[in-house]
């Protein structure tokens, strides 16, 4: 895994001392608010409904045990003994005091983490799909190239000042985990088809928010040496040409949406040629210095499929189905990567308390060479365990109230903090969450309905990534009321889509019954194996906005709730 | 954050977040209270005024952030309800988590959002 060098190491120590200072001068008067609070923000510092709020960067959503049990211990010592993980694979404290934050980023320090671009208009934290280096069907692991990126990006100092925010990510697989096009630019590591050459595929002018977008190709292969010099063209297009004067017009997808894609390329391609890929490029040694770091752990050698694991789940109905749900399968013969739900039903999507990450800390170290990943599904994942372990592990996930079968299924459900936390929240998200939750908490009745991904953000700014849930929540405020808007047909993977509004707003009540109607829309028209997103995409919006609008509440629906 | 220019809804009362701990506090007779209870009530327009007055001299000198007036109902028990629901979760806390924000230090406030 990659550990910080030096460089790294004394830079964040500075910059730890730096905020000490910082905070010292704001609290003794000398620093105003409007002088602090870009500062603060610098660090990861905002300010919530109820409290400060801290963002802490997990670098492509990898993390070791050793960092989860200091997040544990800051969540226990400076915090009200729990995190909240989120979309962006970082881990928020809703409770910190500005006067312990200080402290709170020395003991991250000591871990190698930080808070740094987690907010401003910078290259934020460079996601990536949670089963890098574990899944089957990847071409290559795209973290050292998450990484790379992370080191470029860091206080680069020409791009540290950007119109806006900017997000990347990266996935190794053709199946899209990380939901690159949903980013200002993604990345697909790819082969080439004649040549066999490892190299990237491009897509950019990917966001959310106000402005949905789903990210166009700008290039369709990108020989490995050239990225950097490739992303220094294409950022220095955005920062030269994107807009300043507007900030909800000033992503990049407002510029590419703008110019269109071939002229955005084109610029970038101009950029590019006028530039020496081999001077930015890497040090190859470098290069290799990370590609290290991230070779795969020591596997044992292993028959593709495990006995024991056979008769466990022979044995045992309810692990049978969490084997089923949420393990994934991996590249190495005989493991598998574990989904770790954090989606108990009824329970705060993302929540983990101190002791939670402490259980899966240890359980890292016993059965996944002590490594762990954040999901953008908010939920954490065991990369590498051993199928002759996985009942042993199970069972100290159920122990823990970790062990809910349900990843991909209909209670999975992505969750903004919403007014429950968040000062720019229209509404409530998470009791929307909790609802539907319970709702459909029967584990066979989510099996049977499928996968299905809803996703809900408490206002437009779509931190939940409803537009591309295949069912997508909105938050608003309608006359003094909490008021729900649902779009259907999103999809944040390979098949991108920004999902379509079904009728008007609804109340926060409303919500599970309109959810069943769509789903008995599904189950009364779906083909044999065919998913709910595959459904809407044959049958298109028309049927489900049928349901949606009928008021009587499909029967089948409350004989089960 | 200079409290933009509000137009003033009454009665109203005067909040901000603790500098230090960010905690949601009230203006009162005696200076800042985590007591939404003990919150000074404006009920005319010149009251009001006198509490844009003092969030904008809090502001300056830094003891609090996000200082801005928000207007109330009155509760049978004299307890000012903010007209908002965004007001009320600020106040109360997460209403996700009852133990958690003011609402779990402050019986007065259970079940109010
Ligand atoms: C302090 C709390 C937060 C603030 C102030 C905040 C602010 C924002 C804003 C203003 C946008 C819209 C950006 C734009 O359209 O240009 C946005 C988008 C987004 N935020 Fe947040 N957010 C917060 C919490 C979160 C959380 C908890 C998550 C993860 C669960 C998150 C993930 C995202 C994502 C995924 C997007 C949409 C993707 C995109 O950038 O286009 N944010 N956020
Ligand atoms: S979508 Fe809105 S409510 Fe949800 S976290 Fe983002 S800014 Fe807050």
């Amino acid at each position: 895994m990659y550990r910080y060098d030096q460089f790294d190491e004394a830079f964040v120590r500075e910059r730890v001392a730096q905020f000490r200072g910082q905070v010292a001068r704001r609290i003794d008067g000398s620093l105003t608010e409007d002088e602090f609070k870009p500062l603060r923000l610098k660090n990861g510092v905002y300010l919530q409904l109820h409290a400060y709020m801290l963002r802490i960067a997990i670098p492509y959503g990898t993390l070791s045990s050793v960092q989860l049990r200091q997040l544990a211990l800051i969540g226990e010592r400076y915090d009200r003994g729990y995190g909240h993980f989120t979309t962006r694979q970082n881990l928020q404290f809703n409770w910190p005091k500005l006067r312990d934050i200080p402290d709170i980023l020395d003991l991250l320090a000591d871990v190698g983490m930080h808070c740094i671009q987690t907010s401003g208009n910078c290259i934020r934290n460079t996601t990536a799909d949670h089963f890098a280096g574990a899944a089957a069907d990847e071409v290559e692991d795209p973290r050292p190239t998450a990484e790379l990126i992370r080191q470029w990006s860091t206080m680069h100092p020409e791009f540290d000042y950007l119109p806006r925010k900017f997000k990347i990510a990266v996935t190794g697989a053709a199946r899209d985990r990380a939901a690159i096009r949903a980013h200002d630019i993604g990345i697909q590591v790819v082969r080439h088809p004649v040549s066999g050459e490892v190299g990237y595929r491009l897509f950019v002018g990917g966001g959310l928010g106000r402005t949905p977008m789903i990210g166009k190709l700008v290039r369709d292969f990108l020989p490995k040496a050239h990225l950097l010099a490739y992303l220094q063209s294409l950022m220095r297009v955005y920062n030269l040409e994107g807009r300043r004067d507007n900030k909800y017009k000033a992503r990049v997808k407002i510029l590419v949406h703008e110019i269109g894609i071939e002229e955005f390329r084109a610029r970038v391609e101009a950029e590019f040629a006028a530039l020496d890929p081999a001077a930015i490029a890497a040090d190859p040694e470098e290069v290799a210095r990370i590609e290290a770091y991230f070779a795969p752990p020591a596997f044992v050698s292993l028959p593709e499929t495990s006995q024991r694991l056979a008769a466990d789940r022979a044995r045992n109905a309810a692990f049978d189905r969490w084997v089923e749900t949420n393990t994934f399968p991996h590249r190495q013969p005989g493991y598998a990567a574990v989904t770790v739900s954090l989606k108990p039903v009824g329970g705060v999507p993302g929540d983990a308390t101190s002791d939670q990450m402490r259980t899966v800390a240890d359980l890292a170290d016993a059965h996944s060479f002590g490594e762990i990943r954040v999901s953008h599904h908010q939920n954490l994942i065991l990369p590498h365990v051993r199928q002759d372990e996985l009942h042993a592990l199970w069972t100290g996930l159920v122990a823990a109230g970790l062990a809910e079968a349900n990843a991909g299924l209909i209670t999975d459900i992505i969750a903004c903090p919403g007014l429950d936390y968040c000062a720019l929240a229209t509404a409530r998200s998470i009791p929307i969450a909790q609802a539907i939750s319970r709702r459909f908490g029967s584990a066979d009745r989510q099996r049977e309905i499928g996968e299905l991904g809803i996703k809900i953000s408490g206002c437009i700014n779509a931190c939940g990534h409803h537009h591309v849930g295949h069912i997508g929540i909105l938050g608003l405020e309608k006359s003094g009321q909490e008021s729900y808007q649902v779009t259907l047909g999103g999809d944040a993977t390979e098949n991108a889509a920004i999902g379509q509004l079904l009728g008007p707003g609804i109340t926060a009540a409303e919500v599970p019954d309109a959810i069943e109607r769509l789903v008995a829309v599904y189950l009364a028209h779906r083909h044999d194996g065919e998913t709910f997103a595959e459904a809407v995409r044959r049958l298109g919006i028309e049927p489900f906005k049928a349901g949606f609008l009928a008021s009587q509440p499909a029967e089948a629906a409350h004989a089960a709730a | 954050m200079a409290p933009a220019k509000q137009k003033i809804l009454l009665p109203a009362i005067l909040l901000a977040n603790d500098l230090l701990d960010g905690d949601v506090v009230f203006w009162t007779e005696q200076g800042w209270s985590i007591d939404p209870a003990q919150a000074l009530v404006a009920r005319d327009v010149a009251a009001a005024e006198r509490l844009q007055q003092v969030a904008a001299e809090a502001l300056a000198r830094g003891a609090v952030v996000d200082a801005y007036l928000v207007d109330v109902a009155l509760r049978e028990d004299g307890l000012p309800v903010p007209n908002h629901f965004r007001e009320r979760f600020k106040i109360a806390g997460p209403s996700i988590r009852p133990d958690l924000g003011k609402q779990a230090a402050f019986a007065h406030l259970r079940g109010r959002a």
